[in-house]
């Protein structure tokens, strides 16, 4: 049955084709189906997320407001350490005239002081003169009179490294880095707080999904094993959380560990703790922790119980008949089986966690927000939407490489959420 | 083989009540005594209390009320891992995490045995049960009855004396089931281990026993070696649930010896052997086997009746017949030469000797 021509269906057609065919009108039945949900989507999720991450790398400011002066700067060698002739300062002039004139010289003013403070008001101050500029004598020393900065190669530098239409600027300086003289180097001591700040998201995401392990493991083996009536009200119990808004439910977080807070007024009159020696439980990495480990435990029994729940009670029986402790039986049977559930939830929380805002954002403090905190900063404070995009970008990446990851050592296929 | 005494027994339940909510006994004051090396099989309809029965013998529930013993010693607080009692379930509970090899080493692993005299232990159990080239494979790529028999060798594989058995076979195909049976018939006796074995299927407990428990709501109704079972059923639910029988109500007229007159419903006199019957005026149950009919006219028991069905079975004809009012009767009759010919609708004579018919409760 080797030879190569292709099945023939009734009507004489190949079979391919008349299956195609039939599977068609399907596929476009449920494409119809789905069409609502994916325009909505497409439109709310998608395309902001693919313009923002867009934003990351975009930096057409510097050539569409300067376009002439970014001609001219192509045959400047920035190594020279020279300012640049006439001919660039004429183009400049040409420029800002125009800019001016549409108000955008400040919007670039910005922008370029992201990369090298002063230029904000360098921009501000030459566009005021602008229009008392002769156009006839040189424009370089008319430049230097209104502000000699301009004869400083390093404001041309900027200019010119930025003058192309794309940009790693904001990449680089989301991970502390910058383009300097020399190419890229680290940013001074006091401006590197992003590596830190992913570090310290990962480090507090990956600590609170093994505390929310820790503590869920042993409800869920609970809910899983107990008789249907009692295993519903645990169960119900569990899910209130999920009820309550999350901001009083942060907000409770405040009142129990803030230093005057009930835990430490119990701790203090039990005599645990010295009354002025009490505990710091919010405002830093603790409170956190604690906080978001309540918020997110309930994602974490989820999974867990719905795998535990699969696993049938007669392989511990048979384990045990097997002349396996109780011990042996859970970590050599039952614990593997649940690994899954184990994985399911862990992704689950740990991605959750990662990208989490409000709860580090209240009971963070200084030392307990994530790079999340930092995202909303930029996007709604500072304004700087590229250094915004570019952290989430990186954020996304992290992520996914973490996804990867765990799909080498444990396999997607072994997670189950029911 | 056979042991009834409880000194001697291997295993043994002694009183044994077993309440799963406190107002249901599902297990009522069982009785039970197991010889070293037996075959036996508990046997009954579902919901019956067999797999409880087996769990309180494993140690998974605990009786209510009652001692088990094995080897003389009540293992009531011994805790299932400590009992050595080698167990196969319905559907296997092979760790499906772990290779067959890794299944059949963990018991082996939990008794601390060396690794070397472990792999062989593992080979061993595996060329019992021929499925010597499978140690590296995972359960789920094995058929249903290569499941069964690394199963089977995990139970066997630490040397248990004592093995339990709920429904082994019960997932697999009727050929397969036969050939099963045999093997595990086979291991028995070759590793003289005690079996206890929990079926609904009767023909299976007939075949692989030397005694059958037949249980019926919580109580075993007869307890006897598969023969007796089926020849001597002392009471009427033994006699409905083994084997194809013909019921016939009657009420006691005369005793002679130990034969009774009954004068069934529909205006019939039998002889029949009183085997748990009253006395004279009560009521009484008579069974009678298909296979012990015959279609003459002769002897203490005759009668004619009307053929109402015959189904074409190869080695024998089944016919349906009407016996004094009741439509129900059945009649084997053997498919040789010199055997009659029956059409429906005729009226044919039948007879049977008055010790095949037993005089059971009502
Ligand atoms: N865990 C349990 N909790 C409450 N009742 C139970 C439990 N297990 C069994 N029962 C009840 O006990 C009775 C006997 O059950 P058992 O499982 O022993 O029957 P069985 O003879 O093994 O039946 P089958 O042939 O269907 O397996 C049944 O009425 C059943 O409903
Ligand atoms: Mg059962």
């Amino acid at each position: 049955m080797s030879d190569s021509s292709p099945v023939i269906a009734a009507d004489g057609r190949p079979l391919k084709a008349s299956l195609n065919r039939a599977l068609r009108r399907q596929k476009i039945r449920a494409l119809l189906l789905i069409a609502p949900l994916l325009l909505f989507v497409l439109v709310t999720f998608i395309a902001p997320i693919a313009d923002m991450l867009f934003r990351s790398v975009e930096n057409d400011i510097v050539s569409n407001t300067l376009p002439r002066t970014v001609v001219a700067l192509d045959d400047w060698d920035a190594g020279s350490g020279e300012t640049p002739d006439e001919m660039i300062f004429a183009a400049l002039a040409a420029d800002l005239a125009e800019a001016v004139a549409a108000k955008r010289h400040t919007q670039l003013g910005t922008r370029l002081n992201y990369e090298l403070s002063g230029m904000s008001s360098l921009f501000r101050k030459t566009g005021r003169q602008v229009k008392k500029l002769d156009m006839d004598a040189p424009f370089r020393e008319q430049f230097l009179e209104i502000e000699e900065d301009w004869a400083d190669p390093e404001i041309w530098i900027t200019i010119k490294a930025n003058s192309s239409k794309y940009t790693a600027g904001y990449f680089l300086n989301a991970v502390d880095l910058q383009n300097g003289p020399d190419g890229i180097e680290a940013r001074p001591e006091n401006q590197r707080i992003y590596v830190k700040l992913f570090g310290r998201t990962i480090f507090l995401s990956i600590s609170i999904t093994l505390s929310c392990f820790l503590l869920g493991y042993p409800i869920a083996f609970l809910l899983a094993n107990l008789k249907a009536r009692t295993s519903n009200i645990l169960m119900i119990l569990v899910l209130l959380p999920f009820w309550t808004s999350l901001l009083v439910r942060t907000s409770a977080w405040k009142v129990l560990l803030q230093q005057q807070g009930v835990i430490n007024d119990v701790l203090v009159w039990i005599g645990l703790v010295a009354d002025d020696n009490r505990l710091e439980l919010i405002n830093n990495q603790t409170g956190t922790i604690i906080a978001m480990t309540h918020i997110l435990l309930p994602f974490m029994i989820l999974p867990l119980y719905s795998v535990m729940k699969t696993i049938p009670i007669t392989y511990v029986r048979a384990a045990k008949s097997l002349g396996a402790t109780n011990w042996t039986t859970f970590w050599r049977v039952y614990f593997p089986q649940s690994v899954p559930g184990i994985g399911a939830g862990s992704i689950l929380v740990f991605i959750l966690a990662i990208g989490y805002y409000i709860t580090p954002a209240l009971v963070g403090g200084t030392s307990g927000t994530f790079i999340s905190n930092r995202i909303a900063y930029h996007i709604s404070s500072s304004l700087n939407w590229g250094l915004g995009a570019a952290l989430g970008a990186i954020l996304l990446a992290l992520v996914l490489v973490l996804y990867g990851l765990y799909d080498k050592i444990v396999g997607i296929d072994n997670v189950k959420l029911g | 083989m056979t042991s009834n005494s409880s000194s001697d027994a291997f295993v043994a339940f002694e009183r044994v009540q077993k309440s799963y909510d406190g107002e249901i006994l599902v297990v009522k004051d069982l009785n039970l005594h197991i010889g070293k090396g037996e075959f036996l099989t508990m046997l009954g309809p579902s919901g019956s209390g067999k797999t409880t029965c087996l769990m309180m013998l494993a140690g998974f529930e605990t009786a209510t009320h009652g001692d088990i013993l094995l080897g003389g010693k009540p293992i009531n607080n011994i805790p299932p891992h400590k009992r050595g009692i080698g167990m196969v379930f319905q559907n296997y509970a092979l760790f499906p995490h772990m290779t067959v090899g890794e299944n059949l080493s963990f018991p082996l692993e939990v008794r601390k045995i060396g690794k070397s005299e472990r792999e062989r232990m593992v080979k061993d159990a595996l060329d019992m049960v021929q499925m010597g080239d499978f140690a590296g494979r995972r359960p789920a790529q094995l058929s249903g009855g290569q499941q069964q028999r690394i199963a089977l060798a995990r139970a066997l594989v630490f040397k248990p004396e004592l093995v339990l058995m709920d429904e082994p076979l019960g997932a697999l195909d009727k050929q397969l089931r036969e050939h099963m049976q045999y093997e595990i018939k086979h291991l028995h006796e070759s590793l003289g281990i005690t079996v206890v074995y929990v079926t609904h299927d009767q023909s299976e407990a007939l075949t692989m026993s030397d005694r059958v428990a037949v249980f019926e709501d919580g109580r075993i109704q007869q307890l006897a070696a598969p023969d007796d079972l089926y020849e001597r059923p002392e009471n009427a639910f033994v006699a409905q649930f083994i084997g194809e029988n013909n019921t016939l109500r009657g009420k006691i007229t005369a005793q002679n010896g130990p034969l009774v007159s009954v004068d069934v419903e529909g205006g019939l006199q039998v002889q029949a052997l009183a085997v748990n019957c009253g006395g004279v005026g009560e009521q009484t149950t008579l069974s009678l086997r298909p296979e012990r009919v015959s279609l003459n006219g002769d002897g203490p028991n005759s009668t004619s009746a009307r053929v109402l069905e015959l189904i074409y079975l190869g080695d024998h004809i089944r016919c349906r017949l009407e016996v004094s009012g009741d439509d129900q009767f059945i009649v084997k009759v053997p498919n040789g030469a010199g055997q009659k010919h029956l059409v429906v609708g005729e009226i044919t004579p039948i007879s049977w000797q008055s010790e095949d018919c037993r005089a059971l409760d009502f």
